[in-house]
């Protein structure tokens, strides 16, 4: 039987020593509601458990002065969601946390977690990379950044190299006019992995949308930045033809699979119609923003 | 008894063993230990068929640690050629099934266990099994067992003649369908499919067995059948029964799937190669690949009425997934599928049908929901054809006192007319729908069941009351049973404390299911209760020296029975229990029955959902179950149970489904993706309750459990229909599918 | 295999624990601290019979490690009960009926106690969502919402 060692460090540095000494036997544990299930399964038989959850790098909230966040990559979505400020800019990011699972899960799934899983369907991707946030890693080669929608490389695969690990979220400061939103397509109402995710982050100027990203998930095998779709916002009214051009460019960009929660033509289809509600959903909090 | 006369009959008492639930202290199989407790583990086949040519256990006997080994070798073998019944089952299967012998039928099917000293040891000795396997082809679907190049899973089973995987067919006929046919002015016929689907117990089996050095065996476990357990254990490790003691542990859901067993015998002889006392539990994954589901099915319902809605006849084939052994519900199918029906053809033939997944177990009303699921669909669209109500319809040939019903019983005093006009009448029926939405009619039967029961009724030296009851309770029945027992003996509720015995301290009871607890234990508790009274008379007779049959029992204490009987105080229970030694010694008995008198259940359903037309999404939005109870002893769990068969027929209709790879293996071994109801998922259920005593029980009772899962799956597929348009022949209405055929509609028009 | 030596709080009391640094809290409160209240029905926080509280916050203790305990309180449902007093959501389950076999009834009974705690005045949507990570089999989950809602406003008002 394989020994397992348990270290909860304190500093990163110690955290991220000891993980790149264990040469890939090591696994982090932030809200442990991937690696558990994973090491339940049979998947994954980690020789060291590296629990970050007592480094203050990792587990903060923090609301800079020029209206931005970094949001420490093992904060729970119950954590982050009692954050005020947060909650207002961010409203969908939030969402997408706030979907993994249920309430239990949420009292523990972070974004970073999440994100590192590397599951074309986690639930929190999507809107971080519609909201552009970059995440910071830290590895025995120094600190570098990110951009979300640069990590997933493949299904639970990552970017990330050897020894490194997710540090913070950085959300830019929002211009006036902002909102973002998440959907999921799930065939009950909760507690299922996302068949289709999609994640917009918008502007508006006096109705008409002058910046937008997309974020599309469950739909290939890393989720998906859709510029084609942003673009189909950017500079229209969100009428009907522009949300139906970023649907069809949401459609489009999908290179989905046949599996146990959705095939490829229903996740096809899917992707669009959420892409429009979604739309709606972002500047609806834009127009109040 | 009957009315509202009644003090404790009707009311929602607080159940006897409820505090223990709330706070975390009722013991479930799982809960315990024992001294010197090791752990078993089972090793399963990774084939979905394969020849077993030889095992090698060798190398885990030697892991330090591993205490015993064992393979099918150590279980008691019945050939195949001479049926061995018990109960439900057939010990040839049963032999085979909680051990692979000759082969392994389905992914999942134990080949050895291991018991060690912690859980990790025994996975780890499992792994060091050494097993020679013939990979053969698999066969799962209907249709695949059914093909004229399948696999043959048994070279002993033989339909018209040739080897096949047809293990049996039940069939029942009146009359004559093809002229009723020819009879009617429309005629309707469809294809159906229902996947498999699993109970879905929260708790997974688990027991803890000890067999000591001189053979006594004690067996903790999570069952629906105590004397099931000790007779089946006994069968299968060649332990006499009076050396086995099982104990019902608290049973954390069953649905049926626990009226079989799995890990008792393993763990028994695991327990005496050791000599320690062994648990083991499954996993989740282990209760998905490996415990009995209920069966997938193929279906071909016909029926033709004439104009006026009178239906001519009707007609139905049902093929049922039995799994890798013979068993499937064909039973249920073939008899409740036009139970609620006065037809004057009727014919209904089922296949049971081996495949290579695990062996089907009973799941509420088995096969009842299968068999029923065609004919209310049919039913549905016979009535748009015919312009009718499909309430209507069903009123127009509804059974009743009298009706000859096509499985063969004639019926007696039943409510499902009552249920049908209940339904018709309710506020849900004519409530406005909304855009989407839509509204969906079904009506379903099962037969209930009687069966042996025993009860003790003791009264203790304070003067209240301790029942002993035979059946595990799944659903609230000690409070009901308490219930009865107040009433009878006219005292407060609380005094009464109701216990289940197990098979050292309690006469033979048969198993908890086929909605006969409350039906059967009520029967019995009566009888016990009433010789107590009659003892409690003759004890008041003694002391007042008058002649027992001058002494009456009302409101808790014995009275002279009019005036000539003599001026005495009333005596009470407690009175009456501290002079027991003086007047002649305990007070209590005892009964032990072969009830009869259950007569089938009946019940309607309304659903009403809505249907994201651009995602496929169905959702209920409302529901009300309308039964025929006979007596609802205690309402509140009478609801429970017409909610809780609602809430799995839901789940059945929209979301469950058995998924399996190229393999053979199942896909879907949890709980994330076999999608069950979850809270956020369902409306509230609503619930009416119809009381049309059962004349044959001295409360009136009928049972209650298994009737309302049987209409829900057409319920909510008729109303899917209603909000869309869109007949589905095929369950479960997944969003996919619904969106799939959404479009086919759209890319036609 | 060298074990963690843990100090926590549960329920209330400090308590010292032995463990494998890969046995689940759900393990160690059911095999070495003999509180079998938390059931486990999936393993992979599917199904939330397994629910406790983490300082204060509901998770799932089959996807939290033992050693994850140490300096934090945790709360179960052996704790929810004030001695031989039961909580308003506990005795509102046995009045209602709001329970049938009682294996989901521990993880319930906390979940539902972490959702007044926070919201002492849910809506009945608001109630479904918080429970969705508790399956129930036997109830349809009807009675179960009907308690919770009835304790809030029992507990509501009680608090004026």
């Amino acid at each position: 039987m394989t020994d397992i060692q348990y270290l909860a460090p304190t500093t990163l540095d110690e955290a991220v020593s000891a993980y790149a000494a264990a040469d890939g036997a090591g696994r982090i544990l932030a809200g442990g509601t991937d690696l558990l299930v994973q090491m339940q399964a049979g998947m994954v038989a980690p020789g060291l458990i590296v629990d970050i959850k007592n480094i203050a790098d990792v587990t903060g909230i923090e609301e800079t002065a020029d209206g931005g966040f970094v949001v420490g990559a093992a904060v729970s979505g119950a954590m982050l969601e009692k954050h005020a400020g947060f909650a207002k800019a961010w409203p969908g990011v939030l969402e997408g946390l706030n979907l993994i699972g249920s309430t239990q899960i949420q009292g523990r799934a972070s974004m970073g977690g999440n994100l590192c899983n590397g599951s074309p369907a986690a639930d929190s991707v999507p809107a971080l990379v519609a909201a552009g946030a970059i995440l910071t890693v830290q590895g025995p080669d120094g600190r570098r950044e990110i951009a979300v929608e640069d990590v997933p490389t493949g299904p639970g695969r990552t970017s990330l190299k050897p020894g490194e690990i997710a540090v913070s979220f950085a959300f830019a400061p929002r211009p006036a006019g902002s909102g973002d939103a998440y959907l999921r397509m799930i065939p009950r109402t909760e507690m299922d992995i996302a068949v289709v995710g999609v994640g917009v982050n918008l502007t508006l100027e006096n109705g008409t949308c002058t910046a937008a990203r997309v974020g599309l998930g469950a739909v290939a095998p890393t989720v998906l930045r859709v510029d084609d779709a942003a673009d189909a916002l950017i500079g229209s009214k969100l009428d009907d033809a522009a949300l139906a051009a970023a649907a069809a460019a949401c459609s489009a960009a999908c290179n989905p699979i046949d599996d146990k929660r959705g095939t490829i033509a229903y996740r096809t289809r899917v992707a669009g119609v959420l892409l429009k509600r979604v739309a709606r959903i972002a500047a609806e909090r834009a127009a109040q923003a | 008894m009957s009315g509202s006369d009644n003090k404790w009959i009707g009311e929602n008492t607080i159940r006897p063993d409820g505090a223990d639930k709330v706070t975390g202290r009722a013991a479930f199989a799982a809960d315990s230990s024992m001294s010197g407790m090791i752990w078993g583990k089972v090793l399963r086949s990774p084939h979905a068929h394969a020849i077993i040519k030889g095992i090698d256990t060798s190398k885990a006997e030697a892991l330090p640690g591993v205490k015993a080994v064992m393979t099918a070798a150590d279980i008691v073998d019945f050939p195949t050629d001479t049926p061995v019944p018990l109960g439900i089952q057939d010990m040839r299967w049963m032999c085979r099934n909680v051990m692979a012998r000759e082969k392994a039928l389905f992914h999942g099917h134990p080949v050895a266990a291991v018991a060690a000293m912690t859980e990790a040891i025994a996975a780890e000795a499992c792994k060091l099994i050494e097993v020679d396997y013939e990979v053969l082809p698999h066969a799962i679907e209907i249709d695949d067992a059914l093909a004229p190049d399948a696999p043959i899973l048994h070279d002993f089973i033989e339909f018209e003649g040739k080897p096949s995987n047809i293990a049996g067919t039940i069939e029942h006929t009146k009359g004559d369908v093809e002229a009723g046919f020819a009879e009617a002015d429309v005629v309707i016929e469809r294809d159906f499919t229902t996947r498999p689907v699993h109970q879905g117990y929260i708790e997974p089996h688990a027991c803890l067995v000890s067999v000591a050095a001189d053979n006594k065996t004690t067996i903790w476990s999570s069952s629906q059948g105590q004397f099931m357990v000790r007779a089946m254990t006994a069968l299968l490790t060649g332990l006499t029964q009076s050396d086995i003691r099982a104990i019902p542990a608290e049973i954390g859901g069953g649905f049926g799937g626990k009226t079989i067993i799995y890990l008792e015998p393993l763990a028994t002889i695991l327990s005496k190669k050791s000599g320690r006392p062994v648990k083991m539990t499954m996993t989740r994954e282990e209760v998905m690949r490996a415990s009995g589901p209920t069966s997938g099915s193929k279906s071909t319902v016909k029926i033709g009425a004439k104009k006026d809605g009178t239906i001519t006849a009707a007609e139905g084939l049902y093929w049922l997934q039995a799994g890798g052994l013979p068993g499937a519900p064909v039973r249920g199918a073939v008899g409740c599928a036009l139970a609620p029906y006065d037809i004057p053809n009727g014919h209904t033939l089922g296949y049971d049908v081996v495949c290579n997944r695990s062996k089907v177990a009973a799941y509420r009303a088995p096969g009842a929901p299968i068999g029923a699921f065609g004919v209310e669909c049919v039913l549905d669209e016979l009535a748009e054809e015919l312009g009718m109500d499909p309430l209507d319809l069903r009123l127009k040939n509804a059974a009743k006192e009298g009706t000859e019903a096509v499985h063969g019983p004639v019926y007696p005093v039943m409510g499902y007319v009552e249920s049908l006009e209940a339904a018709k009448a309710h506020p849900h029926y004519s409530a406005p729908l909304g855009p989407n939405q839509g509204r969906g009619v079904a009506s379903g039967f099962w037969f209930n069941a009687g069966g042996e029961s025993s009860a003790q009724v003791n009264v203790t030296e304070d003067g209240n009351v301790v029942v002993t009851t035979g059946h595990p309770d799944i659903g609230g029945s000690r409070a009901g049973i308490a219930n009865i027992c107040a009433e009878l003996l006219g005292i407060d509720y609380k005094r009464i404390s109701v216990l289940i015995g197990d098979t050292a301290t309690i006469g033979f009871s048969n198993l908890t299911g086929g909605s006969r607890v409350l039906f059967a234990s009520s029967i019995v508790v009566t009888e016990s209760t009433n010789k107590v009274i009659r003892t409690l008379c003759e004890l008041a007779a003694k002391i007042w020296d008058i002649d027992p049959d001058a002494v009456e029992w009302e409101d808790g204490a014995a009275r002279p029975a009019g005036a000539n009987a003599g001026q005495f105080d009333p005596l009470t229970l407690a009175e009456l229990a501290a002079r027991a030694n003086e007047t002649g010694g305990p007070i209590g008995a005892g009964a032990q029955i072969n009830t009869t008198g259950a007569e089938g259940g009946f019940g309607t359903h309304i659903c009403d959902v809505e249907v994201d037309p651009e995602l496929g999404i169905a959702r209920v939005i409302r529901y009300t179950v309308l039964q025929d109870v006979g007596r609802a002893v205690h309402p509140a769990y009478v609801e429970g149970q017409m909610q809780g068969g609602a809430a799995q027929a839901i789940g059945w209709a929209l979301n469950e489904e058995y998924l399996y790879d190229k393999d053979g293996k199942v896909d879907n071994p949890g709980f994330l993706d076999y999608r069950m109801p979850v809270a956020s998922d369902l409306p509230m259920l609503d619930t009416h309750i119809i009381e049309i005593p059962n004349p044959k029980h001295p409360q009136g009772v009928r049972g209650v459990g298994e009737v309302p899962l049987v209409p829900g799956l057409s319920a909510v597929r008729n109303a899917v229909y209603n909000a869309i348009g869109i007949r589905f022949n095929d369950l479960p209405l997944s969003p996919p599918r619904v969106l799939a055929a959404l479009d086919v509609r759209e890319a036609a028009e | 295999m060298a074990k963690l030596h843990i100090s926590t709080t549960i329920n209330g009391e400090p308590e010292e624990f032995l463990c494998a640094p890969d046995e689940t809290m759900l393990d160690v409160l059911r095999n070495r601290l003999s509180l079998t209240g938390s059931k486990e029905g999936c393993g992979s926080g599917d199904c939330g019979a397994c629910s406790i509280t983490l300082d204060g916050t509901l998770v799932c203790s089959c996807l939290m490690l033992a050693a994850e305990a140490n300096g934090r309180e945790i709360t179960t449902i052996e704790g929810m009960a004030d001695g031989e007093t039961l909580h308003p959501l506990q005795q509102k389950f046995l009045e209602e009926a709001a329970l049938q076999c009682g294996i989901c009834t521990p993880g319930m009974l906390v979940a539902a106690k972490a959702l007044l705690d926070e919201n002492p005045n849910p809506s009945e949507t608001e109630v479904r969502f918080w429970l969705a990570g508790n399956l129930c089999r036997c109830t349809g989950y009807d009675k179960i919402v009907r308690a919770v809602l009835d304790t809030a406003a029992d507990m509501r008002e009680a608090a004026q």
